[in-house]
C-alpha cells in the first residue's frame, strides 16, 4: 500500500504535523494511503463506481415484496425440514452425487498426477512444461457447471458425464498445487537418489513422492470436499446427482424439501471436514 | 532399518512388514470401493449414448469454430452486469462477514453461544454453491442481476468470514495486552490492536474471493440470475454453438485478466 504513497506532503511535514495534533490530544493513526491526492482520487472513483454499479441494478421493488413471502417461507422451512416426503429422491440423489464424488475424485486425482509432475519446472522439461501448464490452465478457467453443459451434450444425460465433468475439473486444481509443491520440495534428497543412480521412476518415487505425500494426501481431501459441493450444482444442467432433485423441489417452491437437501449438505461437508483435519493431523 | 533376508543377504526393504501389509490393504479397500461406485454410476449411464461420443463432441466443437464475433458488441453490456454483480456481491459479503469473523473468534468473541452462531452461519454459507443461492434467490426477489448479486454475497460470507476469522485467532497477542493495559476500551482494542495486525490478510482475503466472483457469475444467468451465463444459456438453449463460442472466450478473457489483477494487489498487500 506504501507504494501509492509518493505525494506532495513531505513524510517529515506530516510526521510533524501529526505530533502537534496528538499535543493536543488529537492524535490519529497513519492514513493507508499517504498522498493526500491519492486518497481523494481513490475515494472518488470508488464513489463513482458505486453510482454507475448502482444505475446498472434494476429491481423491480414490488416483485420483491412479493417474494419476501416466500422467502419467509424459505427461511421458515428450515425450522421444518422435510426429509421424508420426497425422501427416496433424496437418498438416491445423496448416494449419487457420493458415488460420483469419489469416483471422479480418483479418476481426476489420477490424472492430475503425471500432469502434476510435467507441469514442475525442476523435474519436467521445457515442452512438457509448457504442455502441462496448458492444460492447466484450461481445466482451471472454466465453471464446473460449463464443463457439465458440453459433456452432458457429449455424452448425454447421467451420473457419467458428472463424473467426467468433477474429474476434469480436478485435475487443473491439483495439479497446479501439486507441481507448485514439487518446486518446493528440498533438492538434496533428488540429487541423493541421482547420485546413486537410481533411474526415473524410482527418483521420483523415492526422492520426490515422500516430500509431497502428506500434502497430496491433504489436498486430495480437500477436492473431495469440493466435488461433492459441485455435485449439488452440476445435477441443474442435467449432470446427475443430488442437484436435479434440488432443482426440482426449488422450482416446485417445495421449500421444505430444499431446506432438508440443504441441511444434509451442509452437514455431509461438516463431517468431511472434520475427517480431513483428523486425517491431516494423522499424515503430516 | 527394515532388513529382509534372501539367503542371508540383507535386502534393504523400505517399510516394515506389517505396515507394508497395511498399506496394501489400504491400497485394495480403496480400490474396491471405487469399483463400487463406478458401478453405480454405470448402472445409472445410458451407454448407447456413449457410443458416438466422439462424433458429437468432433461436431459440436466443429461448429464452434469460427466463434460468432458478430455478437461481440451485444456482449458488453452483460459481461458489465457480470463484473457489477461480482464487485458488489462482494462487497456485501465482506460488509456482513466482516463482524461475523470478530463473533466467530476465539480471542475476540463476546460469548461462546454468539461464536457459536457465527460458526454456524459461516458453515452454512461455505457449504452451498452460489448458484444454488442464486436459484432460490431467483424465486425470492425474482430474475435480474440483484438475485445474482445477492447470491454472490451469501456464498461469499462464508469464505470470507472463515479466513479472517482464522486469521484473527492468529494474531500477536503482545499489542492486544498493551493497550488493554492503558485502559482502552474493547472497540479501542479491536481498532488499534487487532486491525492493523489482520488488514493485509483482509485485503489479500478479500481480492482472492472477488477474482472467484467473477468466475462465478460468469454462471449464474444460467439459473436467471443476471450477467453474461444469459446469453450464454440462450445461446446454448438455440444450439447457436458459434455464439457460445464467443461468449467461452469472453469468459476467458475476463478471467485472465481478473486472476492477472487479484495476484497484482495480493503481491503488493503481502
Amino acid at each position: 500500500m506504501s507504494s501509492a504513497g509518493t505525494g506532495s506532503a513531505s513524510p517529515s511535514a506530516l510526521e510533524q504535523q501529526r505530533i502537534a495534533h496528538a499535543r493536543q490530544g488529537r492524535w490519529r493513526p497513519l492514513p493507508l494511503v499517504r498522498s493526500q491526492h491519492w486518497r481523494w482520487f481513490i475515494n472518488l472513483s470508488v464513489l463513482l463506481y458505486v453510482v454507475l454499479a448502482w444505475l446498472s441494478i434494476d429491481v423491480n421493488w414490488s416483485r420483491v415484496a412479493q417474494g419476501m413471502e416466500r422467502g419467509q417461507d424459505f427461511v421458515g422451512a428450515f425450522l421444518r425440514p422435510d426429509f421424508t416426503s420426497r425422501g427416496g429422491e433424496i437418498l438416491t440423489g445423496l448416494w449419487e452425487s457420493l458415488t460420483m464424488t469419489f469416483t471422479a475424485t480418483v479418476i481426476g486425482v489420477a490424472l492430475a498426477i503425471p500432469v502434476g509432475l510435467g507441469a514442475a519446472r525442476n523435474i519436467a522439461p521445457m515442452p512438457v512444461y509448457f504442455f502441462c501448464r496448458a492444460i492447466i490452465a484450461i481445466t482451471r478457467t472454466f465453471q464446473e457447471i460449463i464443463i457439465a453443459i458440453l459433456f452432458v451434450t457429449m455424452f448425454g444425460f447421467g451420473p457419467l458425464a458428472g463424473v467426467f465433468t468433477l474429474a476434469f475439473a480436478t485435475i487443473g486444481f491439483m495439479a497446479k498445487l501439486l507441481a507448485e509443491d514439487i518446486e518446493d520440495t528440498q533438492k538434496e534428497p533428488l540429487e541423493a537418489i541421482r547420485a546413486t543412480g537410481g533411474g526415473w521412476l524410482q527418483w521420483i518415487n523415492y526422492a520426490v513422492q515422500p516430500q509431497v505425500m502428506p500434502r497430496l494426501i491433504g489436498l486430495s481431501l480437500y477436492r473431495l470436499d469440493i466435488n461433492f459441493r459441485e455435485s449439488a450444482v452440476i445435477g441443474i444442467v442435467g449432470a446427475g446427482g443430488i442437484g436435479a432433485t434440488l432443482n426440482t423441489s426449488i422450482n416446485r417452491y417445495d421449500y421444505d424439501t430444499s431446506a432438508a437437501i440443504l441441511l444434509l449438505i451442509i452437514v455431509i461437508v461438516l463431517m468431511s471436514e472434520y475427517l480431513s483435519g483428523y486425517v491431516r493431523k494423522w499424515t503430516q | 532399518m527394515p532388513v529382509k533376508h534372501v539367503k542371508d543377504v540383507p535386502v534393504w526393504q523400505r517399510r516394515e512388514p506389517l505396515k507394508q501389509y497395511a498399506i496394501w490393504a489400504g491400497w485394495m479397500l480403496g480400490g474396491m470401493l471405487f469399483l463400487l461406485c463406478w458401478k453405480v454410476i454405470s448402472d445409472n449411464t445410458i451407454w448407447e449414448f456413449m457410443y458416438d461420443a466422439g462424433t458429437q463432441a468432433g461436431s459440436l466443437l466443429g461448429r464452434m469454430v469460427p466463434p460468432d464475433w458478430s455478437i461481440t458488441g451485444s456482449l458488453m453490456m452483460p459481461l458489465w452486469d457480470t463484473i457489477n454483480i461480482a464487485t458488489v456481491g462482494t462487497a456485501l459479503g465482506i460488509l456482513i462477514a466482516f463482524p461475523l469473523a470478530f463473533l466467530a473468534a476465539r480471542n475476540t468473541t463476546p460469548h461462546p453461544a454468539l461464536r457459536a452462531l457465527a460458526l454456524g452461519i459461516i458453515v452454512s454459507s461455505r457449504s452451498i454453491n452460489a448458484l444454488i443461492w442464486a436459484m432460490l434467490l431467483v424465486t425470492i426477489v425474482g430474475p435480474g442481476i440483484f438475485a445474482g448479486m445477492l447470491a454472490i454475497a451469501l456464498r461469499s460470507i462464508g469464505f470470507v468470514g472463515k479466513l479472517l476469522y482464522e486469521a484473527i485467532e492468529e494474531i500477536h497477542p503482545t499489542p492486544v495486552e498493551a493497550l488493554s493495559s492503558t485502559g482502552a476500551s474493547r472497540t479501542q482494542v479491536l481498532a488499534y490492536a487487532v486491525w492493523p495486525q489482520i488488514l493485509p490478510a483482509f485485503a489479500g482475503i478479500s481480492v482472492y474471493r472477488w477474482d472467484i466472483n467473477i468466475r462465478e457469475a460468469t454462471t449464474l444467468g444460467l439459473v436467471g440470475a443476471g450477467g453474461i451465463g444469459l446469453q450464454m444459456n440462450a445461446a446454448i438453449n438455440n444450439l447457436a454453438w458459434a455464439q457460445v463460442a464467443t461468449v467461452f472466450v469472453l469468459i476467458f478473457a475476463t478471467v485472465i485478466v481478473s486472476e492477472w489483477v487479484s495476484a497484482k494487489v495480493r503481491h503488493a498487500v503481502i
